[in-house]
């Protein structure tokens, strides 16, 4: 059953953010704030649920995590470097070589097979590695679907693709953005249990957010957003 | 660079049918533009340097290029003869090495019939060290009512060593102008790429003699083709005939009256060019057009190789690569639509002046024109490489919770 905890901070942290500020400019012009966090940190091979609302800014959060979006101010230490403290190109770099995103729709590139969408997840880090991209496919049960285009698998095959190819690189760290949001009940248990059991197989910390019970049930640690988001926090009065 | 590579392909496929029409479009263009290049300047080449063995020609007072084209190329219409003694004269100079007379006014089915004499074969080399050569039979009798046929025009009218023809009067195919003479065919000259191929030889006295020609030019021949002993010796006729007589024309030297036709045509050539440029310039644009055209359904794949972690610049270079790659695929092609127009055009050459060209030699234009288009292709994926460098990660991978 999930409870909500601290993680823990310590030496051992493979993220720690500090004073992390992301706003955005809205059509009237105004600024207005969506991740406004004081402390976070995620231990190395940590498995962390975020729970939180559509619109809370969890998606803001995590992009801001993997370097997609920069921000306004704060710091994102991963593994010991400071994501926001970089320019475009280094957090290019840094999220290539140490994150793994998997996205609630998958985001698979329709045009390319299912091990070169694998192979793609390497490529831009420490480069391609077929045998590997392969294994990774056969860990997750598709090594007789690596000719086959996203378009021709099934919605959980899909998101069985996009774990192999989030894990690909060996990244330290995943970010799971609602991976079961178009998931029926049954896939979204496998699907769950497969993101969880290769992210411990290949020591990697995982930070998934969501606001589905029955996923953030299965988590031993899960945490508030809104609680840890002063912003969310201050639309809420 | 594989991963790029790989990009590339995929986009290419992706957008199969968009690249196949834009590759095609270049193909049309690069072969366009090639073609009028390489026929430019092949026929110029060709045309200033085919004399068929010959320095000058003499003939009746009269345009210089008409002479050429009559005496040499067997086109256009005869400015008129010269008396037999204006051959003996010639013949006889001590600056002429040799002087072949010929007479021309009738044809067989559109093709001409030029008199002569054997020297034409025996003595002359229409290009350094090559002489006619016989493909079947003999030369003709020169007192006998005999032909020798070109190549081309042997095969055109399926005739063969052995078989006989009725000349018919004019340089214009009328059937109703048949002379009553019947002429045996002897020899078929082995192809010679010279205009003696489209030409029906027979004996000068034969034409000079055939029925219903006018008695009172019996002796008179058309043109005199003379070979020179020294350059000098052209210069110094030139003046002689040209200059200081009001009766002949000295058309020398060939090549220079050759280039002066071109010069003359010249505008015609710069229309061509400058019309190949545009057709080349308006399918780089299609290019652009092709590429920017499908940025919006391509923004979504740019976001996900971006949080993949490929960097700007890798995105703006597969853009930009992709496009020069359309280049390439068209100029392959291009090589293709080429040689269908080019071979278009030397048949339609060949059939009009017996001239072969040779479309295959090679030509800068086959270097700068490929790589040239591959460059202007390049050029216009700039603009979409730059809005796919600028497309945002965020923004494109929706949903956002």
């Amino acid at each position: 059953m999930g409870a909500a905890v601290r993680p823990n901070a310590g030496p051992m942290s493979l993220l720690s953010i500090s004073a992390l500020q992301k706003s955005f400019r809205t059509p009237e012009g105004e600024r207005k704030t969506i991740v406004d966090v004081p402390a976070f940190t995620l231990a190395a091979g940590q498995q962390l649920a975020l729970r939180g609302e559509s619109g809370s800014g969890k998606t803001t959060f995590l992009h801001l995590i993997a370097g997609i979006l920069a921000a306004d101010s704060g710091s994102i230490l991963i593994d010991g470097r400071d994501m926001a403290t970089l320019g475009e190109s280094g957090r290019d770099r840094l999220r290539a070589e140490s994150s793994g995103y998997i996205f609630q729709t998958f985001n698979l590139l329709q045009g390319y097979s299912v091990l070169e969408n694998v192979m793609l997840g390497m490529a831009f880090g420490a480069g391609s590695d077929r045998a590997h991209a392969t294994a990774m496919l056969e860990r997750v049960g598709l090594s007789h679907r690596l000719k086959h285009y996203p378009r021709q698998l099934s919605t959980g095959q899909q998101q069985r693709v996009a774990v192999a190819r989030a894990l690909a690189n060996h990244p330290k760290l995943v970010l799971a953005d609602e991976p079961t949001g178009n998931l029926d009940h049954r896939n979204a248990r496998e699907s769950l249990a497969l993101i969880r059991e290769t992210c411990r197989e290949n020591g990697a910390a995982l930070l998934l957010v969501s606001h589905d019970p029955g996923v953030l049930a299965s988590f031993e640690a899960v945490q508030d957003f809104s609680a840890l988001n002063r912003a969310d926090q201050e639309a809420a009065r | 660079m594989k991963t790029i590579g790989l990009i590339i392909l995929r986009s290419l496929r992706q957008h199969l049918l968009s690249t196949t029409i834009t590759a095609l479009s270049i193909a049309l263009a690069g072969g366009l533009l090639m073609s009028v290049w390489v026929v430019k300047v092949q026929s110029q080449t060709t045309f200033t340097q085919v004399n068929t063995g010959f320095d000058a020609v003499l003939g009746a007072r009269g345009s210089k290029l008409q002479l050429v084209l009559n005496a040499i190329f067997h086109l256009e219409a005869s400015p008129g003869n010269l008396a037999y003694s204006d051959y003996e004269f010639i013949r006889r100079h001590p600056a002429v090495k040799l002087a072949i007379p010929i007479a021309v006014g009738d044809n067989l089915r559109g093709y001409r019939i030029v008199g002569t004499v054997p020297e034409l074969f025996s003595d002359v080399e229409y290009v350094p060290g090559r002489k006619f050569t016989f493909a079947t039979g003999t030369l003709f009798n020169p007192a006998a009512k005999e032909a020798v046929l070109g190549n081309f025009v042997a095969r055109k009218l399926g005739l063969h060593t052995g078989d006989t023809f009725h000349p018919f009067h004019g340089l214009i195919y009328d059937e109703k102008n048949q002379h009553a003479e019947s002429y045996l065919v002897t020899g078929i000259l082995a192809p010679s790429n010279t205009p003696a191929d489209k030409v029906i030889w027979i004996p000068l006295h034969g034409l000079q003699t055939m029925t219903g020609h006018d008695p009172r030019a019996a002796t008179d021949v058309s043109a005199v083709l003379i070979q020179l002993r020294s350059p000098t010796a052209g210069f110094m006729l030139d003046m002689m005939y040209n200059k200081q007589g009001n009766r002949l024309t000295f058309a020398y030297p060939i090549g220079a009256i050759m280039a002066e036709l071109f010069n003359k045509i010249g505008w015609f050539d710069q229309v061509l060019t400058l019309i190949s440029y545009l057709v080349a310039l308006v399918s780089a644009g299609g290019v652009l057009v092709a590429i920017y055209n499908s940025m919006a359904a391509r923004r979504r794949d740019i976001a996900i190789l971006r949080a993949l972690g490929a960097r700007r610049r890798t995105i703006f270079s597969a853009i930009l690569l992709e496009a020069a790659a359309i280049g390439l695929l068209g100029m392959i092609a291009a090589f293709a639509a080429y040689a269908v127009i080019l071979a278009g055009v030397a048949t339609v050459i060949r059939n009009q002046t017996g001239v072969l060209l040779n479309t295959w030699a090679y030509n800068p234009v086959m270097l700068w024109a490929p790589l040239g288009m591959i460059a202007l292709c390049a050029l216009g994926g700039l603009l979409p490489a730059w809005k796919a460098y600028r497309t945002d990660i965020a923004d494109n991978l929706a949903p956002v919770s």
